[in-house]
């Protein structure tokens, strides 16, 4: 192998390392899941830049929705929905279509 | 009994006697409408003999959800189809049916296109109101393009018939987090308008998908400003509410209001409590039909109480 390509390698694993790293710091996930009419967990504490998903595993369809904030569409049975917090604070939401079915994501 | 009559003498006079064993007997109709499955030859056989020149006899269908097709029923659209196709033979043709919402699953327009396809069939006029399962469009157009021509608001409105006066109201819309049911406060505002100057000797029939009445709250089966809706109705002396949402019987008598829950034509959910959700309960396949079905609502003039009759579609 020439010098020159065995630096290639090195600067293209340096650089994927790099991907890494930075997916870690910024693209963290979480998911909640929708059981029996229950968002699971119902509280959820996150990093800032986390994207959580939603997945109902219910037989009905239900809806994830923080006023002014972020709406799904109504999910069916293993639909998912996701949302990138980007910002701290309390989000609150509900399903609209069973409003007594609520959750709270806390973004730090 | 659960009747409040109001009693100005001490003893009961002959007439509330009499009141009373009109109200015996319809209730006698009724438990064994809601406690005891019956063919439909037996009810519509009543419904014959019922059958008078100015009686007026309609149906409520509910909860069709077209499109559904998970464990629970994975044919809903051939029980709606097998439950329209006994409304067809029914002896004495109703006068017109109600659906109480979530006539589709998911709001898509094959499921609509299929629902009328088949309750069409019934060649009755049908009043619908929505259920949540009909708001689901991502525009949420569909269910007001086709059943929302004439009414109020989110799909609001009344009509006569008979001396009957029908109510068809919408509390799936705007739902509020950690509440129920909702009218909101233009509803309640048009209820008002529309029953003042009305004779409180009219009867009044309330038809919405969800319970008026609270239910069973933990399970969001109620309607957080129902009470308010029934506040307005409260010098009527006959007032029925139907409502659908549960999809199962559930009935009640409160002073002069009667409540009463239609089963589906879709799916059976568990009794309040008796599950950890209210999700569609899975039964023996030979056991789903008892619990699918429709109502028969006869309305007598001269009897405050309309006799509700629950019809399985089998059993």
């Amino acid at each position: 192998m020439s010098l020159n390509l065995r630096t290639s390698a090195i600067r293209l694993a340096a650089a994927a390392a790099l991907a890494m790293q930075m997916s870690a710091a910024h693209c963290e996930e979480a998911s909640v899941t929708i059981d029996n009419f229950t968002f699971e967990p119902a509280q959820l504490t996150v990093k800032a830049g986390t994207t959580v998903t939603w997945t109902n595993r219910d037989d009905i369809p239900h809806t994830v929705v923080s006023a002014g904030q972020f709406r799904s569409k109504a999910l069916d049975t293993d639909d998912k929905y996701s949302f990138t917090f980007t910002r701290a604070g309390d989000y609150k939401y509900f399903c609209s279509l069973h409003p007594h079915m609520v959750g709270m994501i806390k973004v730090e | 009994m659960s009747r409040n009559h109001n009693h100005d003498g001490d003893g009961v006079s002959r007439r509330k006697v009499l009141e009373c064993m009109t109200w015996a007997g319809t209730g006698v109709l009724w438990t064994l409408a809601g406690g005891v499955p019956q063919s439909l030859g037996i009810v519509g056989s009543a419904q014959a003999a019922e059958a008078s020149a100015s009686a007026l006899t309609f149906l409520q269908i509910s909860d069709s959800h077209v499109g559904f097709d998970k464990a629970a029923n994975p044919h809903a659209l051939a029980t709606l189809e097998e439950a329209i196709g006994k409304i067809k033979t029914l002896p004495v043709k109703p006068s017109f049916m109600i659906h109480t919402g979530d006539i589709t699953h998911l709001s898509k327009a094959s499921e609509f296109d299929d629902a009328e396809r088949i309750i069409s069939q019934s060649r009755l006029d049908v009043h619908y109101v929505p259920g949540e399962h009909d708001f689901i469009d991502e525009e949420v157009r569909l269910y007001r393009e086709r059943y929302g021509r004439g009414t109020k608001g989110a799909g609001w409105y009344s009509f006569d018939a008979n001396g009957v006066h029908f109510i068809g109201l919408v509390n799936v819309v705007d739902l509020k987090a950690g509440g129920l049911g909702n009218l909101g406060a233009e509803q309640l505002a048009w209820l008002a308008d529309d029953l003042t100057g009305r004779s409180n000797s009219q009867p009044i029939v309330v038809f919405a998908h969800i319970p008026l009445w609270s239910v069973y709250p933990t399970w969001g089966w109620g309607t957080d400003d129902g009470a308010r809706a029934l506040d307005l109705l409260k010098g009527f002396g006959s007032v029925t509410v139907l409502n659908g949402h549960i999809h199962q019987v559930m009935q009640k008598v409160e002073g002069n209001v009667t409540f009463h829950t239609a089963r589906s034509t879709a799916f059976p959910q568990p009794a309040p409590g008796a599950a950890p959700s209210p999700g569609p309960m899975k039964v023996a396949d030979d056991r789903l039909r008892s619990l699918l079905g429709t109502a028969s609502i006869i309305f007598k003039p001269g009897e405050e109480r309309l006799a509700i009759i629950d019809t399985p579609l089998q059993g």
